[in-house]
Order: structure tokens, then sequence, then C-alpha cells
């Protein structure tokens, strides 16, 4: 069998070596960005500048994606399990921030103000949870994927099973959503329909993780990470220095949050950004279980606990995920601010004097968004295409003076159209579609690889057939995963919601399936099979439940009338009711049933400590 | 396999996990429902329940999770279960 395949991306050159290519690789992207820039002060037309930074960066990822191919099983799964603390670290961040952090993110909280912020802390005190309850435990185990351990604690493949469907299916809606997400950058800077620009992105997708699987992705990811920290504090960097003078975004918030408060008050607008438990109708109720069930979703999603199966040691592991929060925190704490910033921006705009027929000069960028999807920007309720549009639409209306109110912005277009509402030059705005765009991909790449390993390891290998050679093993699996792309791809074509919902359904999903078997495997000796399996089908049944029946109706229409919420719990925290019911049936079956053999007591006392082999070996073919 | 040293060890990783626990839910929500409160103290124009939600828990999360990883990998070795 042919073993590791001799390349730069290969044996322990590249891993001592990591800082110095990581440094010479950013100081590589920024001399990008300098060249790009001048190369528009001299009139290289925007749509040229916008194919140049999407095309590099994707070019980039996939020469990293190619030099890490890979034929070993080890490699493939879990990238040898030589991934320093510190690098799975931003291979997680850029892993776990997605389109929905990058782009959709800030464009929530400019919208519901305070009540966003429920988004910003669920995303990040879950990884308190996946370090004290789950990650080193797990890693310890030695797994492959996340239903490897459910088998293994759980005994047998009735719960590997079920744990491939919730993986399933929270993986995909998260898949679809950053599909979606690519799409939507590809069709406004490229210029392309949006029906086709999720196929480009899904390209792009494809080439960094078909080759290497998690070896490939996971140096990419980190790759990754750097282009989107870099784009993403750019622009708040800049807004800071030009409405404040000082380049600190984070801590010049404060003033910016002060002038929305007095604009908004001249402005008559009483609803302040501030303001808790009053937007969107997240009242307390909602923006606390909105948080619980997006921290409780982070420790169970399986994307993101399978990046700690890569790390050398329990211990390195433990140290990841610290890390893992600090690379994502500079990302979440700079959000708030880019919200504050482009908000004061527009009130701003909007106290200049804005009327219909001023406003195509004034804030072009508006027109060139509603071109390019016309529900991304709406002034006056109808889509704001161009001057006579907005004129005829303001008119029927009786609006002459434009308010704040009357122009409705598309959460998900915010970060994205940033630069160009602060007069950003062009430049910015490409490196901003970069970043979103290494966001959407990193994601994908770690979602669908966790939906091929568990079909190809879970299903085909553990329960079709146990003797299948190691090449067909990852031949198999290269093929599910470009099956899955191309079907998630159909799936974000219809546009089934915006960005931001369908991750959080995800977390749910993950939550509500996966969290009680998880914690209470490691947590709770007496917990059985009978228990897990009954657990996992009610917590994960009830999840669904709500959430389709609250979406779409049992009809599967979303014109029809659907299910009433149950106590007005908003269906992006469906885990609300499948976590309390999960946790319960488990606990209430496990105690009803035999309680587990003396061998797998003494099983889960090995997996509570660090030292000794890891659990699960692999025959390396 | 249950030493009395193995037990010792798991009471002390168990005592840990509650602590950050306790920290988790005080960060995560305890402190966000007094945020009308906090709202009243203005620093550098953040009311401070605003700043809280925006950044005072998530640098929280980020120094108990080092601070974590440090007291586990005390743990470990004091009593002989760290990995060679």
């Amino acid at each position: 069998m042919a073993n590791t395949t001799s390349t730069t991306a290969g044996g322990g050159d590249f891993t001592s070596n990591l800082g110095r290519i990581y440094s010479l690789y950013t100081g590589g992207f920024i001399a990008f960005i300098i060249l790009m820039a001048i190369l528009s002060a001299i009139g290289v037309e925007n749509v040229v500048i916008g194919y140049l930074f999407m095309g590099f960066t994707i070019v980039i990822y996939a020469v990293i994606g190619v030099l890490s191919r890979t034929m070993h099983v080890g490699e493939y799964y879990v990238a040898g399990r030589r991934v320093p603390a510190l690098y799975n670290g931003m291979a997680t961040g850029a892993d776990w921030m997605s389109a929905a952090s990058f782009i959709g993110m800030a464009g929530s909280l400019y919208l519901l103000g305070y009540d966003g912020l429920g988004f910003v802390l669920g995303w990040t005190g879950g990884y308190v949870l996946v370090a004290i309850l789950v990650a080193p435990y797990l890693r310890k185990f030695g797994a492959y994927t996340v239903p490897d351990f459910l088998s293994a604690r759980y005994g047998g493949n009735l719960a590997r099973f079920i744990g491939v469907i919730v993986l399933f299916s929270c993986s995909f809606t998260y898949v679809v959503a950053q599909i979606f997400g690519t799409g939507l950058i590809s069709a406004r800077f490229l210029g392309i329909d949006f029906n086709v620009a999720v196929y480009v992105g899904l390209a792009g997708i494809l080439v960094c993780s078909m080759l290497g699987g998690m070896r490939a992705v996971t140096w990419t990811q980190v790759a990754q990470y750097i282009v989107l920290i870099i784009a993403y504090l750019i622009p708040a960097i800049w807004m800071s220095t030009v409405k404040t003078g000082i380049p600190i975004p984070q801590l010049m918030q404060g003033q910016a949050l002060a002038n929305i408060t007095a604009l908004e008050t001249a402005q008559g607008i009483t609803l302040h950004h501030i303001t808790p438990f009053a937007h969107g109708g997240y009242d307390a109720k909602n923006y606390f279980l909105l948080i619980l069930c997006l921290m409780v979703g982070t420790a169970s999603l399986p994307h993101v606990l399978m990046r700690y199966f890569t790390t050398p040691s329990v211990r390195e592991a433990r140290v990841s995920v610290a890390w893992s929060l600090l690379f994502i925190f500079i990302l979440y704490f700079t959000a708030p601010a880019y919200a504050a910033f482009a908000k004061w921006t527009m009130l701003d705009l909007v106290a200049s004097g804005l009327t219909p027929e001023n406003i195509a000069e004034k804030a072009g960028w508006m027109m060139r968004w509603a071109a390019a999807d016309n529900t991304l920007v709406q002034i006056c309720g109808q889509a704001a295409t161009d001057t006579a549009a907005i004129v005829a639409a303001c008119a029927e209306k009786g609006v002459t003076a434009l308010s704040f109110a009357d122009i409705n912005l598309n959460a998900d277009m915010i970060v994205l159209a940033t630069p160009e509402m602060a007069g950003m030059p062009y430049v910015i705005s490409g490196l901003v579609a970069a970043g979103g765009l290494a966001a959407a991909l990193s994601t994908a790449d770690g979602l669908l690889l966790a939906i091929a390993n568990a079909l190809s390891h879970d299903i085909y290998y553990k329960m079709i057939d146990q003797n299948a050679p190691t090449s067909r093993r990852l031949i198999v699996s290269r093929i599910l995963l470009v099956m899955v792309a191309v079907l998630a791809a159909y799936v974000a074509s219809t546009k089934p919601s915006d960005i931001l919902s369908m991750v959080s359904w995800a977390f749910s999903l993950a939550a509500g399936g996966l969290f009680p078997a998880l914690v209470l495997g490691v947590w709770w000796k007496r917990a059985n099979s009978t228990g897990a399996v009954a657990g996992m089908i009610a917590g994960f049944g009830i999840t669904l439940f709500y959430l389709v029946m609250t979406q779409y109706g049992a009809d599967f229409d979303k014109a029809t009338p659907n299910m009433e919420l149950w106590w007005g719990v908003k269906n992006i925290s469906s885990a609300t009711f499948g976590l309390p019911v999960g946790f319960a049936v488990m606990i209430i079956v496990s105690l009803l049933t035999r309680a587990p053999s003396r061998d797998m007591q003494d099983f889960i006392e090995e997996i509570r400590i660090p030292r000794g082999k890891q659990m699960m070996e692999e025959k390396i073919a | 396999m249950a030493t009395p040293d193995r037990i010792s060890y798991w009471n002390k990783t168990k005592s840990l996990m509650f602590v950050m626990l306790g920290l988790w839910v005080f960060f995560g929500y305890v402190i966000h429902m007094f945020v009308e409160q906090l709202n009243t103290i203005v620093i550098f124009g953040f009311p401070l329940g605003f700043y809280m939600a925006a950044q005072g828990s998530l640098i929280a999360f980020v120094v108990m999770l080092f601070w974590f990883a440090r007291r586990q990998n005390a743990i470990d070795e004091e009593h002989h279960v760290n990995e060679d």
C-alpha cells in the first residue's frame, strides 16, 4: 500500500517549518493586496480585481490541497494525528467560522442591535463545553468519526447508524448554507447568475478536500483563517480610523454606540440599538434559549469535534480548544464593532438629507446590490434597482425625505457592502469577498469531509464491508464527497432560507441528537446502549419535528399556515425541546434496563485518563 | 482499575469541571440577566451590559479555557496519568 506520498506537505520537514511557511504565506498575501491596490489605482476595472482576488486565493487553496494528497487512511481521516495545538486551533477557527459568522453575523447585529449578541455569545461559550465535557475524552478514545465513539461506547451498529443520521442531517443543513454564501459572493463580485454561482463555489470547495482528506483540509484551513481574519479586520480598522481617528475598532465601538444612540434619538427612532430584548422577536426567553442551543450545539457538531482527533495527544487537544477559541474570539469581538460602525455610517448618511432623487448619487452601491438580487436592498418596500424605481415606490407611499426605516438592507449583504457604504476603495471590497469566500469554503470542506467520512468509514467500511481494502475505502469516500456536494449545491440553488437560520438549525439538530449521548457516555457509567439509542431518537425526533412543523408545516408548503410555536419559542432554538427530552429519555431508559458490562465500565475508566494507548486501533492497510 | 489514586484523580477532574461549568453559567447567562441594570453604567461610551455581551464574557471564556488546560494538566501530572 502506498503510504504517505512524499511531497513538500508531507513528513516532519513540513510540520517543523510551519511557522516559517505560514509567515511567508501571510507576507505574500499582504503583498498581493498591495499589488491589487496598485492595479486598481492605475485603472484596472473593478470586476477584474474581483476575479483576481477570488481566483488567486482559490488557486492557493487548490495547490495546498493537491500537495497534501494522500492514500494513507490515518492521514486521510485524522491528518496523521500530528497537527500542533496552535495550528489546529487556527484550522478549527476557519472550520468554525463560516459564511454565517463572516457574512451573516455582523449583518444581524446591525439589524438586531443588542439582541444579535446572542449569536456572539452562543458561538463562543460552547467551546467551554467542548473542552471540559467532550473533546479530550474523544481524543483519548482515538476515533476517526463521532459515530465511531457512539458505536464503541454503546456497543453496536444501531447507535452508530443513528449517529450517522444525526450527523448527516445537521452537517447537510449547515453545508447548504455555506454553498448559498459562496453563491451570494460569486453572484455579486463576479457578476454571474446565482444559480450558476453556487456550482462555481462548489468547484472551489471540492479541489481542497477531495484529494487529501483531513490532511489537505487542515492545511488549507490554516491558510483560509489567515485570509479571512485579515479581510475582516481591515474594513473595521478603516472605519474606526475614518470615524474616530483611532484604529482600534473594538475600543472605539463605545464612541460609535454613543453616536448611534444620539442619531437615533435625533431621527425619532425609539427602538435603540443598545436596547435589550426588543428587536426581531427576541424577548429575554428567546435570547437565552438561542444562546443555550448554540452553545450546546457547538459541543455536538461532528465537524468541530473531529478537528480535535488530529492533535498528537490529549493534552494538546485541551490546549488546542483554548487556541481555537482565541482565534475565533478575534473575529467575534470585532463583529459588534463592525456592525456599530456600519450603522453609524448609515445613520449619518440618512442624516445628511437623503431623498428618493439624490440617493443614487449619494449611495450608488445600493442600486448595484439591488441589481445583483432584488431582495437585498429595498427602499420604500420595493427593490431599489434605479432612481426611477425608488422615486415611484416612494411616491406611492408619500415619502419625500427618506428615513432610516425606509431603507431595508438584507442581513446577508451588510458585511460585503460595508466597504462601499463607507466609501473605501474597491480593493477592500475584493478583499472582503475573498475573506467571505475563505470562511464559506473552509467550513464547507470540514462539513463535507465529516459527511463523507461517516458514510465511507461508518456505513460502508464498518457496516457493509469490513474487508474492504484501504484504497477502495478512500475512493468510496471521494465519490460520496462529490455526490453530497452536488446535492447540497442543488438545494442551495433553491434558496431555502437565510444563512443564519439554516446554520442555527444545524446547531439545534446536533444538540438535540448527539449531546446527551456524548456527554453521558463519558460522565455517567450507568448509561447503556438501549438508553442512548432511545435518547438520540427522542431528542433528535422532537427537534426535527418542531423545526419542520413550524417552518414548513405538515404539508411542506411554506405558503399555508404552519404549526403554532410552543410557548413562543423560535424554531432556531428547536433544541430547547430536544435537549431535555433527549436527556430524560436516555436516563430513564438506561435506569430501567441492564447496567453496562464490567468490560464497558473499564473502557470508560480508560477513556477518562490521558495515559495509555488510544483505545481504537485501526488496521493501517 | 478503581484504585484510590484513580478515584481521587476523577474527583479532582470532576470538581474542576463543575467549577468551569459554574463560571460558564455565570458568564453565559447570569450576568446578561442584569443587562438593564448594568447598562446604567457607561464606560468609554459602552453601556456595561452591552459590553459584557459584546466583549466581556468572550474574554472570560478565552481566559477560562487556557486556565482549564493548565489546571487539568497539573492534576494529570499529580496523579501520574499524564501522557509520556
